[in-house]
């Protein structure tokens, strides 16, 4: 049983993470119908950004939860611009393209920011500073779940809390639902489209850097080629649960994360990928549209 | 006048000043900053930072000058309404033209192998198994519009077929060709059963992931597949029994690829205009519809997907043949999400484009070999920039349209 909640509190934090990444597909997904392939990468310079200033911060004497702070704050602004600048420069200008075009082009981005942070900076592994301080409440739960893996999981279900209300309750979100509803519609009753999907772009920008940091703490270590296997199984996640839905892309991100968890602690750890894929190929089949999707009908 | 042009050389510059202090600051951590952590060193170069601001300065002028003329000749387009076909085009579709082209292009084919090197030869052959993979793909993407981004699954089906069959079996080339195409083609037809409910980007991630499943299972399953280490020692083809020399191998797969790929062109191009191929078009257009008019959906995929994995398989097979070894580190994404960028790059439905960016993505990055560093970053800027400014491809697919006249129309020409 002991073992049991070990997975289990190890697919939440898993999840954590895949869902704080797979919020910025399914947002993007959810507003100009297209698989950001680059979100991975987003993703990889949020953790890489992090690492530069925690390590420089740290060499000119600071230390402590300032560092962590600043650190995460950079990493999120540098995020949130790398966001920005894709869409402006890869696929703005493709928005009345075949739909094949921006997926092409988002390929090609990914193919260019791994190979920019590999150029710029180094392909070795960087070990990564655990900048998360310890909790000493946490004590009493440490055979259970580290400091590490509650800050995890409880900056993750904050951050939800922030972006439900903001999407539920602001004009921004307001004009958010409205362009994924209806993009003419929209334009039509005075929403600015090209700057609600600017903004979808930052803020999914700046959540997968949330989740880069904290995955690198985690983990402990970051090379630039993390993005890409990342981005895949938060893709999976987000279409696990009903692309375009947000509460579905957690749901999808925990079920997921539980899954790999469990797969490798009960079955084996070499098929650690198969069951990301195997549990999404059996939900679609048996409900095309994720878990928490809509069932569209289909115009003719 | 030159007021009017003075202040919007001006508003340019302007512009482009932010932009490129946007991008010295976008860059600044990553180009600038390199820490050593395990010398607790810091690495400030500034120099780069120079670099990013003047070269996005001047690239920011080429950028609007090239936006400023693709929209305006869009505008152009949509004033004339009968579109010119491109140069190649017009070469494809007039006898007059292209049989010089085509007499010009297989005296070149087949003299490549006696004038270059063994190095040049054996770049080529790969380029050419790209062009059938590109095409093989084309089926399944560009006529039936089902997005697959796992196709790498099929080409590894073949490959592996071959290179078990011979390990178990000893089996040779000739025999291991059908078969491998065989395995790719049931391989297909089964993600084909499950998959044909899915839409759009479901089927394309779900794809996706099977072609992820395959090579983990390869790289994992120790008894059936070697795990990573793969199998070596497969032997390349022999003619008619003889064994021949590495070099003269080269030349002869060269030869069988170039036979092959004028397979696949008959049979691709044949398949556009037939029943099938028709079918395809429809179901990609228009899903209702098509089967409103009585196609048939599910065989009618299933055979989209078939089609194209059996090409997959066959190249498998050379692949196997041609590098003697396989092991699964040759079938991921990345190869998937090229073949893919071949069809896209090229102009998804038509076969002379594929062909040209096969040729292109292939032979591209071996001679930019000279800057190695720096040849996936250009590969992906070249996607981007291709995608932004040409979005059809190289050559753009032509569709068999018939005008409907009336009367009226004729009349108005006169």
């Amino acid at each position: 049983m002991n073992y049991f909640l070990e997975l289990f509190v190890g697919g939440l934090t898993r999840g954590s993470i895949y869902a704080l990444i797979a919020l910025g597909y399914t947002m993007v997904y959810g507003i100009i119908e297209l698989i950001n392939f680059a979100h991975g990468e987003i993703y990889m310079i949020g953790a890489f950004t992090a690492l530069i200033i925690a390590s420089v911060l740290t060499m000119s004497g600071m230390s402590g939860i300032s560092v962590l702070i600043l650190a995460s704050v950079v990493a999120l602004i540098y995020s949130a611009a790398y966001g920005f600048t894709v869409e402006k420069v890869a696929y703005k200008p493709l928005r009345q393209a075949p739909r094949l075009s921006p997926l092409i082009s988002a390929i090609g981005m990914s193919i260019f920011l791994q190979n920019y942070v590999l150029i710029a900076q180094t392909s070795e592994y960087l070990p990564f500073p655990n900048l998360l301080p310890d909790l000493p409440f946490m004590e009493s739960f440490a055979g259970l779940m580290g400091p590490t893996e509650f800050i995890i999981v409880a900056t993750t279900a904050v951050i939800m809390v922030i972006l439900t209300l903001l999407i539920k309750f602001t004009k921004m979100g307001k004009a958010m639902r409205a362009t994924a509803q209806d993009r003419n519609m929209a334009m039509l009753v005075g929403v600015n489209v090209n700057r609600v999907i600017s903004n979808t772009f930052i803020i999914g920008s700046a959540l997968a850097a949330v989740g880069g940091v904290l995955i690198a703490s985690h983990i402990g270590r970051i090379n630039f080629y993390i993005g890409f296997l990342a981005g895949i199984k938060a893709f999976t996640a987000a279409v696990l649960g009903g692309i375009g839905s947000i509460p579905g892309a957690v749901l999808g991100a925990l079920v997921l994360g539980c899954t790999e968890s469990f797969g490798t602690g009960y079955i084996s750890s070499d098929y650690e990928d198969v069951f990301a894929f195997v549990l999404l190929i059996v939900i679609l089949i048996v409900k095309p549209s994720g878990l928490l999707g809509q069932k569209t009908a289909q115009k003719v | 006048m030159s007021d009017l042009n003075n202040t919007r050389y001006i508003e340019g510059v302007k512009q482009s000043v932010v932009i490129s202090l946007w991008f010295m600051f976008l860059t600044f951590p990553i180009m600038v900053i390199r820490v050593d952590t395990i010398e607790k060193t810091i690495d400030w170069r500034w120099m780069n930072m120079v670099y990013v601001g003047i070269s996005s300065f001047v690239l920011s002028f080429v950028w609007r000058y090239l936006t400023g003329k693709s929209t305006s000749r869009k505008a152009e387009r949509a004033d004339r309404k009968r579109e010119r076909k491109s140069f190649l085009q017009r070469v494809a579709s007039e006898k007059k033209l292209s049989l010089p082209a085509i007499a010009v292009v297989a005296l070149a084919a087949a003299v490549f192998p006696f004038v270059s090197s063994t190095y040049q030869t054996n770049i080529m052959t790969t380029a050419l198994m790209y062009v059938v993979l590109g095409l093989g793909l084309n089926i399944v993407v560009g006529q039936a519009g089902l997005l697959n981004l796992g196709y790498v699954a099929f080409y590894a089906a073949g490959a592996y077929t071959y290179a078990l069959l011979y390990y178990h079996f000893g089996v040779g080339f000739w025999l291991a060709l059908p078969l491998g195409a065989l395995a790719a083609t049931i391989l297909g037809i089964l993600l084909a059963l499950p998959v044909l409910r899915l839409q759009g980007d479901y089927l394309a991630i779900v794809t996706l992931g099977f072609g992820e499943i395959t090579r983990i299972v390869l790289e994992n399953w120790n008894e059936f597949s070697f795990g990573p280490s793969g199998i070596s020692g497969i032997p390349r083809p022999g003619l008619f029994g003889m064994e021949l020399s590495m070099q003269d191998a080269q030349v002869y797969l060269y030869f069988l690829m170039i036979g092959l790929c004028i397979v696949t062109m008959f049979v691709v191009n044949r398949l556009q205009d037939s029943r099938i191929g028709r079918a395809l078009l429809a179901l990609r257009e228009d899903e209702i519809a098509c089967q409103a008019m009585g196609i048939d959906k599910t065989k009618v995929k299933m055979t989209a997907f078939a089609l194209g994995s059996t090409w997959a398989g066959l190249v498998g097979v050379f692949f196997a043949a041609k590098t003697t070894f396989v092991n699964p580190a040759s079938f991921t994404f990345l190869e998937s999400a090229m073949i893919l960028s071949i069809v896209v790059l090229g102009g998804t439905g038509s076969i002379i484009g594929i062909v040209i960016g096969a040729l292109v993505l292939i032979l591209l990055p071996e001679y930019l070999r000279a800057f190695s560093d720096y040849r996936m970053i250009l590969f992906g800027i070249i996607m981007v920039i291709m995608m932004v400014f040409r979005p059809q491809g190289i050559v753009a697919g032509v569709r068999k349209k018939y005008e409907f006249q009336t009367e009226g129309d004729k009349l108005k020409k006169l």
